[in-house]
């Protein structure tokens, strides 16, 4: 199992190269840089121009600009946003602490909600609490994420913002909160954004989990479980359960790699500092340090993500275990 | 002398769907004597498999049961050594679990999917073994490695700690054999048990239902389309077609008087190796859907002897000579299958 991981993890390497290759190649072949702006601008002589664009390197051609940057990383040097002044590093890692929370209450909210709901749906197929659960899913799923969001600010605001806040992040008094109140205070902003984003994908993990159980009931080892005389919650718990949470786990290391991805169209309608608004910017100034950056960090956690989805399957499933030795 | 383990009257087991009702079992008779085993024939679709389902409580909805009497015998239910037989029709679902499984077993047609592929044998065995017998782990794992044994597995104390997908096919089956046998029940319903396997593999696993059936004692009930697997292994046999029972008699009296024109038919598109034949005869025509059917004899589309009375009413199961029984207005003659010569 060690060598197995120790495995992927050298193959993960040539695939973080070959993406670095990729995507540098494709923000190099966008029209313009980060300093057009500078040479429309009359207040800024071309000498100006000429000067900025040594400094950061933008002289060269991209190839040298993708070995130069290559070589920094190698020695842990990210670079600095042209935007910002600052090393790309103390960019993202603002913006982490608010993204991941966002992130991680969201699965939990979708995964803890969905995975009940679906397996109550294909218990009780086609009965009436079957179609509303659907029916919500798929409202969830049907209503873009930033008309939920201006729906849920317009209850927010309508109600005085007494139930939920209208937006933003902290509220006004934050600073002289005492810590358990600062965090209750979080929590309570988080809610909005969690439940637009949340809402969306309940469909999917409701529908995956439904549809999965559904399935493994029709198995003839179900019904030989039956046929043994068990009773019929250890049938569906132990017996149909065990099987059906197989492919759910495995999208769950999938999820891994989305944590830190954001969301810019809920970060941005309610007010929430994530990484969404960060990478939109950086892509639109043609910020190219901090979109790598964001790039290379999606890919590695797209890598981890994967391998941490394989050993969870084989952590279950003895199949895939026994075959990984 | 005989002891019948279970009787079945006129059993009907519907399912109403939204094109209307269907008949999948309609008014089936039959006695089990204790340690005899009944084959059970027919075409994909005869109601075979869903009779036994029946019996064993596993109808679900949409599926009910009209009419009819399952009367089964153990001596759990049956005080002061007087014998007694519950009807299995009335058992409410939760008191089913203490009939199947330890009374009833039930074995299926593809061992590959029999097996939780999750738990290890010993796993599913031992669950079985304590749920109905009230032992502790231990002695159940004790008994379960006692029952691999005999059906055959290789180095059983060890083998018992592997998964399922560790066994050829042939010693899955054995193990759900196992399994079956575990509770040393009264009744075994084998559903295909050889359907999936390769020849000699079949004959193995029957030579071993065999024994095992003279070991515990128990009433078998085997379904299959396979004549021959009949010949080997039941002491009577049951011809079902579209939900009903067409024939029933003793395993010779079927191979060598089949009296109803589809138990002939089907022994006409099997070889032999007692007959010589040029050409098998196969059956020309489907088997019926049974959806709202009318109240004929469902084989009249396909029989060549069909008569006007045939298509007026349905005959009866009638005892023709003692215990054989067959549902037929033109029965076939005396003679051993027309097409021979």
């Amino acid at each position: 199992m060690l060598k197995y991981i120790l495995r992927r993890i050298i193959l993960a390497i040539p695939v973080l190269l070959g993406v670095s290759i990729v995507s540098f190649m494709i923000i190099s072949l966008a029209p313009g840089d980060f300093l057009d702006s500078y040479r429309l601008n009359p207040a800024v002589s071309a000498d100006q121009v000429k000067n900025l664009e040594k400094r950061f390197g933008l002289d060269k051609s991209p190839v040298v600009q993708y070995f130069i940057w290559l070589k920094n990383i190698l020695k842990g040097d990210w670079g600095d946003s042209f935007t910002y002044q600052i090393p790309v590093w103390d960019l993202i890692w603002r913006r982490v602490g608010a993204t991941l929370l966002l992130s991680i209450t969201t699965f939990i909210f979708t995964w803890g909600i969905g995975i009940p709901l679906g397996i109550y749906a294909a218990l009780h197929q086609y009965s009436l609490g079957d179609q509303i659960v659907g029916v919500i899913g798929f409202i969830g799923l049907s209503i873009p994420n930033f008309f939920f969001a201006l729906l849920f600010l317009f209850f927010a605001a309508k109600t005085g913002g007494k139930i939920f806040p209208v937006g933003g992040y902290i509220s006004l008094g934050y600073d002289s909160f005492p810590a358990w109140k600062k965090f209750l205070d979080i929590l309570w902003h988080v809610l909005g954004p969690m439940i637009t984003l949340g809402t969306s994908g309940l469909a999917g993990t409701m529908r995956v989990m439904r549809g999965q159980l559904l399935d493994e009931l029709k198995q003839d080892y179900v019904e030989f479980a039956r046929a043994k005389g068990m009773p019929e919650n250890v049938v569906i718990y132990k017996h149909a359960l065990r099987n059906a949470i197989n492919p759910i786990i495995t999208a769950l290391g999938f999820s891994i790699s989305g944590l830190l991805g954001g969301a810019v169209l809920t970060e941005n309608v309610f007010g929430w500092p994530g990484m969404g608004q960060l990478i939109i910017e950086a892509l639109l100034q043609q910020d190219i340090f901090v979109i790598m950056a964001d790039i290379m960090l999606a890919s590695v956690l797209l890598v981890l993500g994967n391998l941490i989805a394989d050993i969870l399957l084989a952590a279950v499933d003895p199949r895939v275990r026994l075959r990984l030795g | 002398m005989s002891e019948p383990v279970l009787i079945v009257e006129n059993l009907k087991t519907y399912f109403d769907i939204a094109e209307g009702t269907v008949k999948a079992v309609n008014g089936v008779s039959f006695t089990l004597n204790k340690n005899e085993s009944l084959g059970v024939v027919g075409e994909t679709g005869s109601g075979k498999s869903v009779t036994m389902k029946t019996i064993m409580g596993l109808i679900k909805k949409p599926g009910y049961i009209p009419e009819g009497k399952i009367l089964f015998h153990t001596d759990e239910f049956s005080k002061d050594g007087k014998k007694e037989y519950i009807d299995l029709t009335k058992l409410p679902p939760h008191q089913f679990t203490r009939i199947r499984g330890r009374h009833i077993a039930m074995i299926f047609q593809d061992p590959m999917t029999s097996l939780n592929p999750m738990y290890t044998v010993a796993d599913q065995m031992i669950e079985t073994i304590m749920y109905h017998q009230n032992v502790s782990e231990l002695e159940a794992r004790k008994r379960a490695i006692e029952l691999l044994r005999k059906v055959g597995i290789p180095n059983a104390d060890k083998r018992i700690d592997d998964y399922p997908f560790q066994f050829s096919g042939g010693q899955r089956q054995r193990i759900v054999i196992a399994i079956g046998l575990s509770c040393n029940p009264e009744l075994l319903i084998a559903d295909e048990p050889t359907t999936a396997l390769d020849v000699t593999i079949q004959a193995q696993i029957l030579e071993l239902m065999k024994d095992l059936q003279n070991e515990f004692n128990t009433a078998m009930i085997y379904i299959t389309h396979d004549l021959s697997v009949v010949a080997e292994i039941a002491d009577k046999v049951m011809v079902m077609y579209g939900g009903m029972q067409m024939e029933m008699a003793d395993v010779n009296t079927i191979f060598e008087k089949p009296t109803h024109p589809y138990t002939n038919m089907l022994l006409n598109c099997i070889p032999r190796h007692d007959a010589k034949k040029e050409d098998l005869e196969p059956i020309p025509g489907q088997p019926p859907i049974m959806l709202d059917p009318p109240n004929l004899c469902p084989f009249l589309p396909r029989c060549p002897r069909a008569t006007d009375r045939c298509r007026k009413e349905l005959a009866e199961f009638k005892e023709v000579e003692p215990e054989h029984f067959v549902r037929c207005w033109n029965p076939v003659a005396d003679t051993r299958m027309e097409g021979d010569k």
